[in-house]
């Protein structure tokens, strides 16, 4: 039996989140912009019209922004966050079988709604998700995660569709003809890389992928290759994820704000992200077993040395302690430190993770986990929570941070503080 | 050790492999009971042999989940409180407050004109974006671009957002044909402190 997968996603989703809370914005070009001001992560309807492309750096825009008065905003995950929990929480009310894709996008799997006209439900979920929370949302359905991804491009770009694409609902003739329009490129899973490849061969459009033979390109490419193509043919290679597996490593890295040349500075900012992963660790409930920090300077600035080193430091025993994470973290950016450079970026990760339930103990420690240190950790966990980020904090995460990250149009944290609600006039 | 017999160590069955699980011993008791202590020993060793096919229960793999009343009081000795058994969750004030979680959002108030809907300078209401907004809802509009709380009236075809105010200087808000009302969320309820 043919299955009914739907890919629903926010249109625009940082740009709409905005929008939301601060309606003037409704009819004119706006971007959010990425870490640290960068490039462009978001772009309205108006700012893709004047050809910004995902990813352009602010910098060169920035009198197309003075000419066309382009609003532009530093991104804000906490509003972002709240407001994908809130879609996603919506779109299980429509399908038992859910797989949130990322932060924007979810799976769900309507087989079992099959005996109502898909198309309607999709545009009842569009109204729903477009009253309950204001954002504006795209639904294409196919047979394969593939099909559905495809479908949702062409209910995006097509006004004619009122945002819903039920591709098993279309005549295969007509599917086909709208597939011969789209670039092989925005195939799920045809990179950046393997389009210009895949022209080379004469495969252009996503109907060529389609008709192409997938033994032949197997051998050529890959085994994924030859998935996307039996996909695009209606057979599931990939399944609905439902449970996101837990994490089997945390990263946490950032770039500066100002270039940074001197220890001290650095130490304070991988202390910082070390910080922010063990608390994401604790609360997956896991501990690490191996630390690994690394630091660089600029790969894009030709007058300037170019450096870059990292070290993975194993743990005597797993833990999800900061301050003996944050320990290890130190002991290995002073190895890999060298002075004279101007870094850019430095970041964290913690590896081999374990459940923290089950743990094995250590032959040298007289009691494991450490009671003491885990009350710490649940105390400052608890701190953090209820008074807000950075409330308690490790002294060496430093208190004037002037490597910091420029976010220099940042909305209000509307739906997560308490002083930073919207405000109405009566 | 000796060749000679007697007592050879090590030798019989083990203490505690017998159908008990452990060392047993003898012990006179009256005829009359004799089926009442059987009994209970046939009972006792079904409960402590998970390998008993017959008559044995197994928790379920996989129960459900539990969740217990925490007990207040302790008892070290002596009667337990009587409100042991009247245990209940706190009131959540969110319960109450908030319907439809996903579709609620927190709005502060700004402004005076709708004191007479209890809606003061300064308190937080709770908003509803899932409620399909009627005539005479306390409403948060978009006018302007602006959020705005006014009163939804809808009569004879004319839409309009009143205030709550007597005095004259906070006038309806009325739309026209073809201006639309945009309805961000219907109110449900004020948080007002109390000085």
């Amino acid at each position: 039996m043919r299955r009914s997968i739907a890919l629903v996603d926010v249109n625009n989703f940082y740009v709409s989140c905005e929008r939301v809370f601060n309606p003037e914005l409704e009819g004119k070009p706006v971007v959010v912009l990425s870490n640290n001001d960068g490039c462009a992560i978001a772009r309205s309807n108006e700012v893709k019209a004047l050809g910004v492309k995902m990813g352009d750096p602010w910098f060169k825009l920035k009198d197309l922004a003075r000419q066309h008065g382009i609003i532009a905003y530093s991104s804000n995950y906490a509003l972002y966050a709240d407001m994908s929990n809130r879609v996603m929480e919506i779109l299980r009310q429509f399908s038992p079988q859910q797989e949130v894709y990322s932060i924007d996008e979810s799976f769900l799997d309507l087989t079992g709604f099959q005996y109502r006209n898909l198309t309607d439900y999709g545009l009842q979920i569009r109204r729903r998700i477009k009253q309950w929370v204001g954002l504006p949302v795209c639904v294409g359905v196919g047979a394969t995660k593939t099909l559905a991804k495809l479908a949702n491009h062409i209910a995006k770009k097509n006004t004619q569709f009122n945002g819903v694409c039920d591709s098993n609902a279309m005549p295969d003739d007509e599917w086909d003809s709208w597939l011969s329009r789209i670039e092989v490129g925005e195939v799920w899973g045809i990179g950046r890389r393997l389009a210009p490849q895949l022209s080379d061969m004469g495969i252009l459009s996503a109907l060529d992928l389609k008709q192409a033979d997938p033994a032949t390109l197997r051998n050529q490419f890959s085994v994924v290759l030859e998935k996307t193509i039996r996909e695009l043919n209606g057979i599931i290679c990939i399944e609905l994820e439902e449970m996101a597996p837990p994490k089997k490593q945390i990263v946490s890295s950032r770039s500066f704000g100002i270039y940074v040349s001197d220890l001290e500075s650095l130490q304070e900012s991988v202390t910082l992200y070390m910080s922010r992963a063990a608390e994401k660790l604790r609360r997956q409930q896991s501990y690490a077993g191996s630390v690994h920090v690394f630091i660089r300077t600029s790969p894009h600035n030709p007058k300037e040395p170019y450096y870059a080193n990292s070290l993975t430091i194993p743990l005597p025993s797993p833990t999800d302690d900061t301050m003996k994470l944050v320990r290890a973290t130190l002991w290995g950016l002073r190895r890999i430190y060298k002075p004279g450079y101007r870094y850019q970026k430095a970041g964290v990760m913690l590896s081999e993770l374990v459940p923290a339930e089950g743990c094995q103990g250590d032959l040298f420690s007289a009691t494991q986990p450490d009671s003491k240190s885990v009350k710490l950790m649940e105390a400052l966990d608890r701190i953090n929570r209820s008074m807000g980020r950075q409330t308690v904090k490790l002294g060496s995460e430093g208190f004037r941070q002037p490597w910091k990250m420029k976010q220099g149009n940042k909305s209000p944290c509307y739906t997560t503080r308490w002083l930073e609600m919207p405000i109405a006039h009566t | 050790m000796t060749n000679r017999g007697g007592k050879r160590e090590g030798a019989g069955r083990k203490a505690g492999s017998g159908p008990h699980g452990e060392p047993t011993t003898t012990m006179r008791i009256p005829v009359s009971q004799r089926e009442v202590i059987s009994d209970f020993l046939k009972a006792r060793k079904q409960k402590i042999s998970a390998t008993q096919p017959i008559g044995t229960k197994l928790p379920a793999l996989d129960p459900a989940k539990q969740y217990l009343p925490l007990f207040s009081s302790r008892i070290p000795a002596g009667f337990p409180s009587p409100a042991d058994d009247h245990v209940e969750d706190r009131i959540d004030l969110n319960e109450e407050l908030i319907r439809n979680p996903p579709a609620t959002f927190m709005i502060r108030v700004e402004g005076s004109s709708m004191i007479d809907a209890n809606i003061y300078d300064g308190d937080i209401i709770i908003v509803d974006r899932s409620i399909e907004a009627s005539d005479g809802q306390v409403i948060v509009a978009v006018v302007d671009g602006k959020f705005t709380v006014k009163r939804l009236s809808i009569s004879r075809g004319k839409v309009r957002l009143l205030p709550e105010n007597p005095d004259p200087t906070y006038q309806p808000i009325e739309f026209k044909d073809g201006q639309e009302l945009i309805v961000w969320g219907v109110v449900t309820n004020v948080i007002h402190p109390v000085k």
